[in-house]
């Protein structure tokens, strides 16, 4: 049976239509809601067994970058979310997605072990204006640290010259505290990497990605769901047919969640 | 927002700054020092700090105010926040050696940052206030008149931004008074010609002598004066910028004799015969009816014509009719392509003006059909050069709106969420103090859904943003030409838009479009020059309409019924909504947050436009008469080749020849410098600066990006897949190929030819291929222009039926020249933008232009004749002489199809079209984009039999089709099939050494890949002001 994955949209959200087209091509079914029907039905959260927040400027990204969803989740929807995850569901927080969710207390969430608290937390990672502060698009080399728990990337690793993933953002550089920095790196929290050389928008220890304790819930710069197809690569029409085989590796991250989730009993 | 005039007892105005904690990076601060420093002062500040300023009127306590700046305003991770209770709090706050510089939009300046705040304060607190945000920038080790200074350059436009040097707090914001009704009359009915050329002038009409006369009589047979508000209709609706009045009339054209070139030689008269629309006087003159009927669009529907006659074209589904054309896609979708400009507001504002210019675009396409799904927009600019060192007054620096333009388009594009794909920038002195700005939208909609229609009793119901006086006579002001006191004078023409607004009306669209029983509108168009007036007055054209203009949602009171009908305020469109529909469609408003109102009703006993002002008749007009009683006189047009030869593309642009970093040389090292230099020409060098801050890949259709290969080469075109069910691709370019606009006809060819060239390289069929006419002209008031424009437009004819690609949609803009201070008046060249779009059958034959594999040959196909005239080689070396390129009509289209059977036979490696710079530059863009060595011998270009043609021809000449094609040596002979007599040579071999090099019979010359790449990427951010 195919897992039924929910797409947040609302007002400045962009990037929703490639979000949905890789929970299809991962073999989810996807139906969007509007984040104004969300707020008063969240209810509707509780049938779904993946989630989606996508990119885009939502509402504007005016003030900074995801501050003004995040503010209406953090008084609307969050306890549905935090409900969803702490019952296995994985979410994916592409780009403005993740500048949301680092907002809206959903992540890096608790620390290993403990509950979702019933109000959002305050954040205690930020992702700033890029170090050049100018809007970039372009693709770069990452790699997937080995002790990650993140249950999207987990074990990714594409062959050398498929593994890019392409970022689209002004705001991306990923800042924190020491002691957040030391207990994301010790609980296996960041998800993702930019390889040092490509990190162009001056992340923390080149930070492209992080996830909860539990690995469920991932948010990156990168949008992966740009890259469920080798048409995507950016110079594909050099890449020998034997490269192009199976899935490109955006694709491959909602493949593993979509396993995971159907592994899930809810 | 409310804006409450009633009694404000508790109501103050707080001030919160916010800015980057100690020890956390403030990047906004360091981009101003590097812009700052980027002008090349001898004085500089040490550092610059910036802020932003959030000041917000409403009943809010302490701790209101302290809960919006920590929760909402400030990052508790990065950022620190303060809060200022009165001015002087604010002001004890500034460091000493330190000057402060603020800067604010102006009021009634669209602010979309405040109205986010605006909701989110409304969510947190359930208060209303006002916001109005701006920003701080504290200058360490300047006074605050350099603050200032760099200020009024670099931070703020005093068109729609205030200046202060001090940290500012009003102690209230300005609030508009509610308007009471005074119905204004002009006098005209006895008014001589002069009053009428006044009048016309002081109110902003723009209206010739010979209208004003046709408004007079009407006025007299009516036997009243007109009322403001119908005037004003008249000066939108007769417009240039509206029914395009010069390109529909009838042209008296008249050739006198120039010097001999060949190219200008050529006469209209002896080919006017078998054209449509043309009659050739007995002294030789030509009649021409309807100028783009007869030539552009002729073109077209020759094409969708018979079979038999030379037509046969089925898959144009719309064109010339709607807001854009349209064709069709496969058997269920179809597409739509419009390109518009934005001249004359991004002049003054580049930043806002372009992304109107976008956003207006963005809206056509909403408005084509019942709506379509913009899925790409394409941007092209021209202006002056980045170095040039002296601007007119009146005119902002060449580099200025080069960044401001790109950021415009920017801001606007990625936050739509709408992919960039395709540009280009043209660098021309004379573009000064009229830049060109072109901004262009393409569509995806269901093919049962590209006709809309209105219906009597139809409601007509405004969709999207509050109307204010933001960019009132915006069409006329388009259509008048710029000077030095335009800047203040048509500061209410210009605006900023907010995407946001635009994007919650278009998924608010899409929706309504795509209900299971059917779309809930019958018709649809957008709010664009000329606002209600224009939208409404064509919807309504046919069977008249009834307009409530009090009902129309306010950003603040006190707009008149003149202002509301002619306000161009941004993101609006007009829907016919039958009546049975309303309701449905309020809730999908409701769901996606966007504002709508009931303006009235369409149809009227009589065919009339009918105002109204909370009942009170304010307006009347017969809709015959609004669409149909412009005079349209006879226009007097000469083609005179002396004075087009005048505007050849040559010095004064920076000429590199001086420096002696080359030698005009048939020396291998030579002809290498001179490459060199060609690669670091502004036109030619490297986009990326641009192309990168463009979100060119959202929505993740992308199939060829426009930088391709491992180093981001120069991309043909762009190439998208639309459907993702469906392996079809949909291509997108541009030709432009302004350094021939001393012969507006093989210009326009030239155009053609490039755009056909660029689609065909990344594998479109040129037998899908549609194309559009964007014409930038000085004043067609000038016979002498206007002959160019005649010229242009029969190249238009020719070269479509040439290469079957009809035009489906095009545009105007035939004012485009400034009048400096002292009088003198700085024309264009005469500007033609071909913007195209095609089918490739199947997205895995795609093709990209850098080069694959060592070992591989290459080969240049097409004829080099030695052509040098209009060259970047001449601009360099500072020559200006030599024949222009001629594009040979039957040779261009059999090239461009033997070029797609050889790419989908699958024998192409990489292909790649010679353009600006000729065979060197595109073949070492070749090598550098795919990090592969090439040598090559340019003396084998294949060339006419009884022709010598010079090297640093065949290396430079800019001539039309010709390509660029790696083959495997095994694939040779295959290649030689497909080709037949086509003139090609294999002029080269791609290698593992990592050089370009140049063997001109024996005598060589190497270059590494490294370095070509570098001059051409370098030189490219060397044109962007940080």
């Amino acid at each position: 049976m195919q897992l039924p994955a929910l797409v947040i949209t609302a007002p400045g959200i962009n990037c929703d239509l490639e979000l949905c087209r890789a929970f299809e091509l991962a073999g989810a079914t996807v139906e969007t809601i509007h984040l104004q029907r969300l707020s008063r039905e969240p209810a509707l959260v509780d049938r779904f067994r993946l989630i989606g927040l996508p990119g885009g400027f939502s509402y504007g990204d005016d003030i900074a970058a995801g501050r003004v969803m995040a503010q209406l989740m953090r008084h609307t929807v969050y306890p549905a979310l935090a409900a969803a995850i702490a019952r296995g569901v994985p979410m994916i927080t592409p780009c403005n997605g993740f500048q949301i969710a680092v907002q809206a207390g959903l992540l890096p969430g608790p620390s290993a072990g403990a509950r979702w608290p019933d109000e959002p937390a305050a954040p205690t990672v930020a992702l700033m204006q890029n170090v050049n502060a100018r809007f970039h698009d372009g693709w770069t080399r990452f790699e997937v640290p080995a002790e990650t728990r993140c249950i999207w990337t987990r074990g990714l690793r594409p062959a050398p010259g498929t593994d890019l993933l392409p970022s689209a953002h002004g705001e991306g550089r990923f800042v924190t505290d020491e002691d957040t920095l030391a207990q994301l790196k010790a609980n296996g929290q960041v998800a993702i990497r930019y390889v040092a050389s490509d990190n162009f928008n001056g992340s923390i220890d080149a930070i492209a990605g992080i996830c909860d304790a539990t690995g469920l819930v991932l948010g990156l710069m990168p949008h992966p769901e740009r890259y469920t197809r080798w048409t995507h690569h950016p110079w594909w029409t050099r890449l020998s047919p034997a490269l192009r085989q199976g899935d490109p590796p955006g694709l491959a991250i909602f493949r593993q969640a979509v396993a995971h989730a159907s592994r899930v009993s809810v | 927002m409310p804006s409450a005039i009633t009694v404000r007892s508790n109501i103050s105005v707080h001030r919160i700054e916010v800015r980057p904690r100690r020890g956390q990076a403030d990047p906004r601060g360091e981009l101003v020092l590097r812009q700052i420093e980027s002008i090349g002062l001898e004085k500089r500040p040490r550092r610059v700090d910036h802020a932003a300023v959030y000041l917000i009127e409403g009943d809010l306590s302490t701790v209101d105010v302290t809960r919006i700046a920590d929760e909402l305003l400030a990052d508790c991770v990065t950022q620190s926040s303060e809060v200022h209770a009165s001015a002087a709090a604010a002001k004890s706050r500034v460091a000493p050696g330190v000057a402060v510089v603020e800067v604010h939009p102006l009021p009634g300046v669209t602010d979309p940052a405040a109205e986010s705040a605006q909701l989110a304060i409304f969510a947190m607190l359930g208060k209303n206030v006002e916001v109005r945000t701006g920003d701080r920038f504290d200058l360490h080790g300047v006074d605050s008149k350099f603050a200032r200074a760099i200020a009024e350059r670099l931070l703020a436009n005093t068109v729609i931004h205030a200046i202060h040097d001090v940290p500012y707090l009003p102690t209230s914001f300005p609030h508009g008074a509610p308007y009471t009704l005074a119905i204004r009359e002009v006098p005209i009915v006895k008014l001589t010609d002069a009053q009428l050329a006044t009048l016309s002038r002081d109110a902003h009409l723009f209206l010739s002598p010979e209208e004003m006369h046709a408004i007079q009589a009407e006025y007299r047979r009516l036997g009243r004066e007109p009322r403001e508000i119908e005037l004003e209709t008249l000066a939108q609706t007769w417009s240039e910028h509206c029914v395009h009045k010069t390109l529909k009339s009838t042209i008296r054209y008249r050739e006198l004799s120039g010097p001999p070139t060949s190219d200008a030689q050529w006469s209209l008269a002896t080919v006017a015969r078998n054209r449509p629309g043309h009659e050739v006087q007995p002294d030789g003159t030509v009649v021409i009816k309807n100028l783009l009927k007869s030539t552009v669009a002729a073109a077209t529907h020759e094409l969708m014509g018979p079979a038999a006659q030379g037509g046969g074209i089925d898959w144009c589904l719309s064109v010339f009719v709607d807001n854009a054309g349209i064709i069709a896609f496969d058997d269920d979708w179809a597409v739509c392509f419009k390109c518009e400009t934005h001249n004359h507001p991004s002049a003054i504002e580049p930043y806002g003006g372009a992304a109107t210019g976008i956003g207006g675009c963005i809206r056509d396409i909403m408005g084509t059909g019942l709506a379509a799904k913009p899925i790409a927009a394409t941007d092209v600019f021209c202006v002056a050069y980045p170095t040039l060192a002296e601007v007119p007054s009146g005119c902002l620096h060449p580099k200025r709106v080069l960044t401001q333009v790109v950021a415009g388009v920017r801001d606007y594009g990625n936050r739509m969420g709408i992919p960039t794909v395709n540009g280009a920038v043209w660098f021309d002195n004379a573009y000064v103090g009229n830049p060109l700005v072109y901004c262009g939208c393409i569509g995806l909609m269901p093919r049962d859904k590209i006709r809309g229609h209105v219906e009597a009793g139809d409601r007509i119901i405004a969709l999207g943003g509050r109307t204010g006086r933001d960019g009132i006579h915006g069409a006329t002001f388009s259509s008048a030409e710029l000077t030095d006191t335009h800047a203040d004078e048509f500061s209410h023409a210009v605006q900023i838009g907010n995407a946001i607004t635009e994007k919650k009306l278009l998924d608010c669209i899409l929706a309504a479009r795509d209900r299971p029983n059917g779309p809930l509108f019958r018709g649809i168009t957008d709010c664009g020059a000329g606002g209600f007036s224009s939208a409404v007055g064509e919807m309504g054209s046919a069977i008249g309409a009834e307009v409530h203009l009090e009902r129309a949602p306010l950003k603040y009171d006190g707009l008149s019924p003149t202002e509301v009908w002619i306000s161009e305020a941004q993101e609006r469109m007009v829907l016919a909504v039958p009546p049975e529909n309303l309701d449905e469609l309020k809730r999908v408003c409701a769901e996606h947050q966007v504002d709508w109102c009931d303006l009235g009703r369409f149809g009227t006993p009589e065919r009339e436009l009918v105002l109204r002002w909370h009942g009170t008749e304010v307006g009347r007009m017969d809709m015959r008469f609004l669409h149909e009683g412009n005079p349209m006189p006879v226009r007097e047009a000469t083609w005179d080749a002396a004075f087009a030869a005048s505007q050849r593309y040559a010095p004064p642009a920076p000429t590199l020849v001086a420096s002696g970093r080359f030698k005009v040389s048939e020396k291998a090292s030579d002809l290498a410098k001179t490459l060199e230099t060609l690669l670091e020409h502004p036109n030619i060098s490297s986009k990326a600066w641009i192309v990168r801050q463009y979100d060119h890949e959202v929505q993740g259709m992308s199939v060829v990006k426009p930088l391709v290969g491992v180093s981001g080469g120069p991309g043909d075109a762009a190439v998208l897949q639309p459907v993702p069910t469906s392996a079809r691709g949909l291509a997108i370019a541009n030709g432009l190929a302004t350094g021939l606009a001393a012969d507006p006809y093989l210009m326009v060819l030239a155009a053609i030819d490039e755009c056909v060239r660029n689609l065909v390289c990344v594998g479109t069929d040129p037998t899908r291929i549609a194309i559009l006419d964007n014409f930038c002209w000085p004043s067609c008031k000038d016979p002498r222009n206007l002959g160019s424009l005649v010229r242009a437009a029969e190249a238009c004819y020719d070269g479509a039926k040439a290469y079957r690609t009809p035009f489906i949609s095009g545009k105007d803009s035939l004012n485009n020249q400034f009048v400096t201070e002292s009088g003198k008046t700085i024309q264009i060249p005469p500007t033609l933008l071909i913007s195209g779009f095609g089918i490739v059958p199947n997205v895995a034959n795609c093709v990209t232009m850098d080069a694959k594999c060592a070992g591989n040959a290459l080969v240049l196909v097409g004829t080099t004749h030695g052509w040098l005239g209009g060259s970047h080689f001449q601009l360099v070396a500072g020559l200006n002489d030599g024949a222009l390129p001629e594009t040979d009509l039957i040779a261009g289209p059999a090239t461009a199809k033997a070029i797609h059977a050889a790419i989908v036979g699958g024998i192409i490696k990489s292909a790649h079209d010679l353009s600006e710079g000729g065979l060197l530059v595109a073949a070492a863009e070749m090598a550098f984009a795919g990090n592969i060595g090439l040598e090559l011998d340019p003396v084998k270009a294949p060339s006419p039999r009884d022709l010598d043609v010079p090297i640093v021809a065949k290396c430079f000449a800019e001539e039309p089709s010709r390509y660029l094609l790696e083959v495997s040596y095994d694939d040779l002979t295959q290649l030689e099939r497909f080709l037949g007599d086509i003139p090609h040579a294999l002029i080269g071999r791609f290698v593992s050494a990592m050089t370009l090099k140049l063997n001109v019979a024996g005598d060589t010359a190497e270059i590494p890949l490294d370095r070509l790449r570098e001059r051409w990427a370098n030189a490219g951010s060397g044109s962007r002001s940080q």
